[in-house]
């Protein structure tokens, strides 16, 4: 390789990591978003310049263009909601493009190469099976799977199948395209038998663990052709991945075994709660946030499923034009993706500085008037700070009973997904104000412009 | 380069990468998986390389599916990004730019 690739490729490798640095506020994100993409164009201009010979170019150009096309028209389509299918998707891609590049530089490699190339078949092909069936779920095309079991064991017996042929592939140490293809489809097969078993909630988890390992096949990648650019880059998105899956586990209480062999959380522990809870109507909640001086909002996916991010915007508005102060209390796993939440209430113009997360808002609850719980339920379980044998106990939550008044917006007294009975709902503070959240906030706010 | 030398800039570029991903807010969680997943897409290099050194049919074929598969998740994962950032705004009236 030239010089000058080698300074153009180590220009674009500082562009990605300047760019993720600038993700690092909301302020400067878009711009980091740009810098990546400028350090993409120079790596891709680079390869174009160093390769030695070309053949096919107008087949390969067309094909450029046709997942251009494909990707912007997803990119400009898809719904906020649905982000997690979209990151799922792209994830897949990555992974099984790692996957085919290796197989196809397998022949030219030798000694240790050979070996990596093996290892990203396996990892990007885990990657883009596990990918699709995590589209499949969040999508919502297939509900609830029997025999779980059985197909982890299956899942399992395929990976170590997968990784037995590797082994002989790389100590027979001659490459063969067909036993490249047996290799990948079987490590396909095992992330999407590995897959399907998890439940939806355990999503965020999911997510960030493929998007880890798709970042490390390309890294793998990397090693096979002996292309430095993409083991940084690769490694980028490896260290990202594993950072965001460590967090959601840590956020949802659940460790990344438990989420992968799906022990069930058993709902014998813990207290059941005691007394009854105390319904309250529409009118009367606009009168108490009304005359509230501090709210907070504490939204949960239940909001996102009623798709009621716009009337919850308008509630926040007409009390801002009352001067009360109106913040939103967001859990880390409020959505189906790590803070997908605020992507939500982003898109309906819910602007940044009133989105704070745990750590920074419950400090506040205390000093709160009035907080809004709709459609969160295991997050706002004070159990988890006080009942030692309840399943969410040590689960980081937001303190709203730790507020003057709570209310809570909800369907019916059905259980969170833990299966657990929430306290707060039976807490002498707490209102319940049951109904579809959609429906509940529209009579909020013809109650609200009642009163102005 | 010796493979050495590369395993050398694997493990600092962990240790970067590390770095500045825990310094990204957890509001900025979406955008920021949407973003490394499209740097991913710099697979695309590699997909590149094979498709246009690359002999025989099948072995092009391969090649041209993982060229398809990278571009795909490559723009439409800088397109997504753009788009989702655009929507956070400030009070004080600084859109993210």
């Amino acid at each position: 390789m030239t010089v000058t690739a080698q300074i153009l490729y180590m220009a674009s490798a500082t562009a990605f990591v300047l760019g993720v640095r600038l993700m690092g506020s909301p302020a400067t994100a878009r711009r980091g978003n740009r810098l990546l993409a400028i350090g993409m164009i120079v790596a891709l201009g680079t390869t174009v310049m160093v390769i030695p010979s070309f053949s096919h170019v107008i087949a390969v150009l067309g094909v450029v263009a046709l997942g251009t096309i494909a990707g912007v028209w997803s990119a400009l389509r898809v719904r906020m909601t649905a982000m997690p299918q979209m990151v799922a998707l792209f994830n897949g891609l990555g992974g099984g493009a790692a996957a085919l590049v290796a197989a196809g530089g397998w022949p030219a490699t030798s000694g240790s190469a050979g070996w990596l190339a093996l290892l990203t078949m396996i990892l990007g092909s885990l990657s883009f099976g596990g990918s699709a069936v995590a589209l499949i779920k969040l999508q919502e095309w297939m509900r609830g799977v029997f025999w779980g079991m059985a197909l982890r064991v299956v899942g399992i017996l395929a990976i170590l199948a997968a990784v037995a042929l590797a082994v002989f592939l790389g100590a027979v140490g001659t490459a063969h395209l067909s036993a490249a293809i047996l290799l990948m489809v079987m490590s396909a097969l095992s992330g999407a038998l590995l897959t399907l078993p998890i439940g939806g909630a355990d999503m965020p988890v999911v997510i960030s663990l493929l998007n880890a390992l798709t970042g490390l096949s390309a890294a793998a990648t990397g090693f096979v052709l002996g292309n430095q650019l993409l083991i940084i880059a690769g490694t980028l998105v490896g260290a990202s991945g594993t950072i965001l899956t460590q967090q959601m586990s840590r956020a949802m209480h659940r460790s990344l075994g438990t989420v992968i062999w799906g022990n069930k959380i058993h709902a014998q522990g813990g207290e059941a709660s005691e007394g009854s809870v105390q319904p309250i109507t529409a009118d009367d909640v606009a009168m108490l946030l009304r005359y509230a001086k501090k709210v907070v909002v504490v939204p949960g996916y239940g909001l996102a499923v009623a798709r009621a991010q716009l009337e919850v915007k308008q509630v926040t508005d007409l009390l801002q034009e009352f001067g009360v102060e109106v913040l939103f209390g967001i859990h880390p796993v409020a959505g189906r993706m790590p803070g997908h939440m605020n992507v939500l209430l982003a898109e309906a113009n819910v602007s940044y500085d009133q989105l704070w997360e745990m750590e920074r808002i419950n400090p506040r609850f205390p000093k709160t008037d009035v907080v809004l719980v709709i459609g969160a339920n295991d997050v706002t379980n004070p159990a988890a700070r006080t009942q030692a044998g309840s399943p969410l106990y040590g689960m980081p939550i937001l303190n709203v009973d730790q507020a003057s008044t709570v209310v809570v917006l909800k369907r019916s007294m059905g259980k969170g997904f833990a299966g657990v009975d929430n306290p707060l709902y039976f807490d002498v503070k707490t209102r319940m104000l049951f109904g579809d959240a959609k429906h509940s906030l529209s009579a909020l706010v013809r109650e609200l412009e009642g009163i102005a | 380069m010796s493979l050495t030398a590369e395993f050398y800039i694997f493990i600092l570029a962990v240790l970067a990468g590390f770095q500045v991903i825990s310094k990204v807010p957890s509001i900025l969680h979406t955008p920021l998986m949407s973003a490394t997943n499209a740097i991913h897409g710099v697979i695309l290099v590699g997909a590149l390389i094979l498709a246009f050194s690359v002999h025989g049919a099948f072995a092009f074929t391969i090649a041209l599916v993982a060229v398809l598969f990278a571009t795909a998740n490559l723009v439409g994962g800088f397109v997504v990004t753009d788009r989702i950032l655009g929507m956070f705004r400030s009070e004080r009236g600084e859109d993210a730019r």
